[in-house]
């Protein structure tokens, strides 16, 4: 187990670096920097002087393969380098956005699972019926609905009926848990509907599959309560695929994050992300590109690992 | 890692094609109403201009923020203009960035993933490590990446940046599960009697085994329309897909319609039930299709 994980471990590298070398070549395939955002986006007439002294202060001179030996190097040196924009250090800019970010995704996973588990399960008991019907719409509604449409229509609702808007400056919830969570439920809400419905739908075809088990048949025939069969013998086992897509659309949360936080007006690290797109500032699309690939990788080795202590029955060997 | 199981060939039925419909249409309800809001939406996109009430395009200061009445079914926006004229201008924007998109995404992902599938060995090892990669980015991530990368090259007023970006994310999705598929038809003894014919790779790959990967192609050329119109709404919605004034569900509900929520919510309601009721058709679709044509799918 042990040399399994150190395996994986090391088999993280080469992705990352592939990650690294992919997003530093793509940014680069068609011209145009943060320079000429910087100082010709709102059509002022700059000399092209000033442009090639900025260029030249960040680096954007020099050939492509220095630039990208530096980036490489920073990379083996856990230095992110510079924002092209705000030329501050990376790493700062996302960590003091990452707090936001992460407590969001934290809270829809609870929020998503809580709700998907007893979704997916009658959905899966009452198979045929109109309440598995019902479940079927409300969840392919959850992979429908945009989540920042349905984030706009929280705020319409809060609006409209409390004339009430959640605050948009940011209180850690160690500070004051109240204010925090009034402004994170919602969010939370808006990306969770997906991921709820993610879930439950996972969970409704592999609990379907689980009470064809002989296992179950089994149980039965001993004369075991339905609802011990159920809870105990098949969603036991039914959870276990579930947790694989709990934790993929956790790392993808992002994903859903982008769009969200700004109809929230969050300053999380989804915002900060499509601010660097639109200022082609390529240091910090490259520091979240490899902050979301390093979640992802390390999220998918957590839920192979969370399996073989969840079910005894898979031991990894090398 | 996946939840993808499709490991054996998926044959569809080979029924006459008036039959084929019946067929599904007695099987699949759900899948059958969700076909005719496609068609609609096809309609409402291609006779645009015939299907509208107004251009879409009129700014009418005398009406600015007109609530839905008769005259205007679902309401105007800030300039006045017709809003359901706008959505259904609209649905030919979401419908043909999300048709191009998925088609060129997922047959370029089908093309790789038989390829991968068929010559094997080192070859294949170096594509699935690439998809891999690929694969550790949210749709809608990736394609904000691209964005960023190949910002400006607009040709014959088609963004063709918002579909390469778009149809890159789908790539490596569809590679895998047709990869999968591809596999177990590679140890047909048929593919083994076409190489000792010494038949040409292309031949193999492009007569013998891409046939019978349709069935996963298709299902997942159906899915991956609904991600895509999604992921342009979700684009436009940033600024970064579809510019104005081209009329487009996700930018319509971008800039300052927030502040409207109080004063118009219909312009926030109407183009959002628009991207909705499009995503969930085709998603929706995509899954009475797999239903249909892999039996054993059916639970």
């Amino acid at each position: 187990m042990l040399r399994y994980t150190l395996q994986r471990l090391l088999l993280m590298i080469p992705t990352l670096i592939g990650v690294a070398v992919l997003v530093f070549f793509m940014l680069r395939i068609v011209p145009g920097d943060v320079v000429e955002v910087k100082l010709r986006g709102d059509g002022g007439s700059v000399s092209q002087e000033v442009i090639d002294m900025e260029r030249k202060r960040l680096g954007l001179d020099k050939p492509i393969l220095a630039q990208f030996g530096d980036w490489m190097v920073g990379l083996a040196t856990l230095d992110l380098g510079k924002s092209m924009w705000t030329d501050r250090p990376v790493t700062e800019e996302i960590a003091i956005r990452l707090e936001l970010s992460l407590q969001v995704a934290i809270m829809a996973t609870i929020f998503a699972v809580l709700i998907a588990i007893p979704l997916g399960t009658t959905s899966a008991l009452m198979r045929g019926t109109w309440v598995d019907y019902a479940v079927r719409i409300i969840t392919i509604g959850g992979l429908s609905i945009p989540s920042f449409w349905f984030g706009m229509l929280i705020m319409m609702f809060l609006l409209g009926f409390y004339n009430w808007l959640p605050p948009i400056t940011f209180t850690p919830l160690y500070v004051d848990p109240v204010a925090n969570l009034t402004q994170l439920v919602w969010p939370a809400m808006a990306v969770g509907y997906r991921y709820c419905a993610v879930v439950a739908r996972m969970i409704r075809s592999s609990l379907l599959e689980v009470l064809n088990e002989d296992y179950i048949r089994t149980a039965r025939a001993k004369g075991v309560f339905e609802k011990v069969v159920i809870s105990r013998h098949a969603l036991r086992n039914a959870l276990l695929p579930a947790i694989t897509v709990i934790g993929i659309e956790f790392a993808f949360l992002i994903g859903g994050l982008v769009v969200t936080e700004q109809v929230f007006n969050l300053n999380g690290i989804g915002k900060l992300f499509v601010q660097s797109v639109s200022r082609n500032d390529f240091t910090l699309i490259q520091g979240m590109v490899m902050l979301i690939a390093v979640f992802y990788v390390v999220i998918n080795l957590v839920v192979d690992l969370l399996y073989a202590v969840f079910d005894p029955r898979i031991r990894y060997s090398s | 890692m996946s939840v993808v199981t499709t490991t054996a060939p998926v044959i569809a039925p080979t029924v006459h094609p008036r039959g084929a419909m019946m067929e599904f249409a007695r099987q699949q309800p759900l899948g059958t109403v969700s076909l005719v809001i496609i068609i609609i939406m096809m309609f409402a996109g291609i006779f645009s201009e015939w299907v509208s009430p107004y251009d879409p395009f009129h700014i009418d200061f005398a009406s600015l923020l007109a609530p839905p009445s008769w005259e205007h079914w679902c309401g105007t926006d800030a300039f006045g203009r017709d809003i359901l004229s706008r959505v259904i201008h609209g649905s030919r924007t979401a419908l043909v960035i999300g048709f191009t998109s998925s088609f060129v995404g997922s047959t370029i992902g089908a093309v790789i993933g038989v390829a991968s599938a068929y010559f094997g060995g080192k070859l294949d090892d170096w594509i699935q490590r690439f998809m891999d990669i690929l694969l550790a980015f949210p749709i809608i991530v990736l394609a904000l990446v691209v964005v960023a990368a190949l910002r400006g090259a607009i040709v014959y007023g088609i963004d063709i940046n918002l579909i390469t970006a778009i149809a890159i994310p789908i790539v490596p999705r569809v590679a895998r599960v047709v990869r999968a598929a591809a596999l177990s038809i590679r140890v047909m003894p048929y593919v083994d009697a076409a190489r000792a014919a010494g038949y040409s790779h292309s031949r193999i790959i492009f007569r013998h085994m891409t046939p019978n990967v349709v069935a996963p192609y298709l299902i997942m050329f159906t899915a991956f329309i609904a991600q895509a119109i999604l992921a342009e709404a979700s684009l436009s919605f940033l600024g970064l897909g579809v510019t104005e004034p081209t009329p487009a569900w996700g930018l319509m509900l971008s800039g300052n319609a927030a502040d409207f929520y109080r004063e118009a919510p219909w312009m926030i309601l109407f183009p959002g039930i628009a991207i909705s009721l499009a995503v969930f058709a085709f998603n929706l679709f995509g899954d009475s299709l797999r239903d249909y044509l892999d039996p054993r799918f059916k639970v």
